[in-house]
């Protein structure tokens, strides 16, 4: 089922034309990793998306309504964002897992708490600590938790490796990898690092000046013999 | 006081002028041109008031406060120059603060609905509206330029515009109410009140005098909470589009 579909999408901030005319068809289940220079636009596409910003022309539609038709709270939850640097509030880490449950007025799922602290390798008394006393990988970790605790559909994750060191990083990947592998979340997923965009994900896109200059299955488009400007991104970034 | 130990006082402009001059302050055209306006302007406030005062028109005096309500939301709206709409904004702010405290003081029979009440009264409560409210504006702009991640991370969570900004609304109304609730503190330990002041001056029993500044500490308060209040709940929704999107840009 074709769940994500951008129809022309530009967006401009001032004079600056951060995305060009971007036609994309993404269906239920998809993974996508995007790929492409700084300032190329990943990060843009994912805030439209979430609906951040609008576009400044063009439709995106999601289930074949334009997202403009939904209520941007709701829509927010099914298409949810997880940001490159994780941002906690409140005082403890549960204020932050309650968070969503609160926003929604549903009842705090504590066993799904657990559960998700678990797979992601998390001891239950993170819970109460402070979140200033947590690491830049349990801090993104969290984040991930909080964003996926009222189970979206789509998944956008910008960048979230970043800055975790290999441990913490190759945790999240088997993490993410999973969670695709055992349910029909829809996953597009900004990265800089070429193993990731290699081993996560069955689509990948090659963005650059804010237009989607390759878009093939991730198989096909790590096998072919890369040309031009593209070799040079990733010769400069693997 | 007569005309003459006042026109004697106003050697005591000379001081600051002194201190400019010798100083290099520069200050010299700015001192004479506000002494000026200052007499000037309290000169014509003391005939209109007179005349409003022996006219006792119900109406006039309305007006009067309009006015005073008109011209404090130009001032307030001044500090929140950037916010949409913070002229209107701070007129209801102030008007909400103004007209609910001096409704409830004519209800309780603390002052009457007569000029020679009702103005200074109202002067008072505006004058601190206008400090609160542009203190809340200015501060509001302030959270969200500093929390523009908090926020953004918020709504991408799902949470409305009111959700993601509440803890920063909340701290914009503190911020308001900060210097009413300082002053309070201090009321007579370190300073005696302008009205107070006044009536001691004007011969008034300390006794008596006291129980007005009272009146007026509690009259304060509660205007200045309105206000505060007001303009920080109606401020906050200019700070995003109809797509609950923050339309401040991201640094």
């Amino acid at each position: 089922m074709k769940l994500l579909e951008l129809q022309s999408v530009h967006y401009r901030i001032n004079r600056t034309e951060i995305l060009r005319g971007i036609d994309l068809n993404i269906s239920t289940g998809e993974f996508l990793t995007i790929i492409g220079p700084s300032g190329s636009g990943k990060s843009t596409l994912l805030r439209l998306l979430n609906n951040l910003n609008s576009p400044t022309s063009g439709n995106i539609l999601y289930r074949e309504k334009n997202i403009n038709t939904y209520v941007p709270e709701a829509l927010r939850v099914q298409i949810s964002y997880v940001f490159q640097k994780p941002y906690l509030f409140g005082t403890k880490v549960i204020d932050n897992l309650k968070y969503p449950f609160k926003l929604h007025s549903k009842e705090i799922d504590l066993g799904k708490i657990s559960a998700l602290l678990k797979e992601l390798n998390l001891d239950e008394d993170i819970l109460q600590k402070n979140i200033h006393s947590l690491s830049g990988g349990e801090q993104q970790r969290i984040a991930l938790i909080r964003s996926l605790i009222l189970e979206p559909e789509v998944l956008l994750l910008d960048e979230i490796t970043a800055s975790l060191d290999p441990v913490n990083r190759s945790m999240v990947e088997d993490f993410i990898k999973q969670l695709h592998q055992r349910s029909e979340l829809t996953i597009l997923l900004v990265t800089h690092d070429m193993q990731q965009a290699k081993g996560l994900g069955n689509r990948t896109l090659y963005m650059n000046q804010g237009k989607i200059v390759h878009d093939m299955p991730t198989e096909s488009f790590f096998g072919r013999g890369i040309d031009g400007e593209l070799d040079k991104f990733m010769s400069g970034q693997r | 006081m007569n005309i003459f130990s006042l026109s004697m006082a106003s050697l005591l402009m000379l001081i600051p002028l002194a201190f400019s001059k010798v100083q290099k302050l520069h200050l010299e055209k700015e001192i004479l041109i506000g002494t000026l306006r200052a007499v000037l302007q309290l000169s014509a406030i003391g005939f209109v008031l007179k005349y409003i005062f022996n006219v006792n028109n119900g109406l006039l005096t309305f007006v009067m406060i309009l006015i005073m309500m008109f011209n404090a939301s130009y001032l307030a709206a001044q500090r929140g120059k950037e916010i949409k709409n913070s002229k209107s904004i701070a007129f209801y702010a102030i008007s909400a603060g103004t007209i609910t405290t001096l409704g409830i003081l004519i209800a309780v029979g603390s002052i009457e609905y007569v000029p020679s009440q009702v103005i200074p009264i109202s002067g008072m409560i505006v004058g601190n509206s206008m400090v609160a409210v542009g203190l809340t504006f200015k501060q509001l702009r302030q959270n969200y330029l500093d929390k523009i991640q908090e926020i953004e991370v918020k709504l991408s969570l799902g949470a409305s515009a009111k959700e993601a900004s509440i803890g920063l609304i909340r701290d914009a109304v503190k911020t308001g109410m900060m210097p009413t609730v300082d002053s309070m503190k201090t009321l007579g330990i370190i300073q005696l009140p302008g009205m107070m002041t006044g009536l001691i001056l004007a011969g008034v029993s300390p006794l008596v005098a006291i129980q007005y500044q009272i009146l007026v500490t509690f009259m304060l308060s509660s205007a200045v909470s309105i206000s505060a209040f007001t303009s920080s709940f109606l401020a906050y929704r200019e700070f995003f589009n109809e797509r609950v999107q923050l339309t401040l840009e991201r640094k």
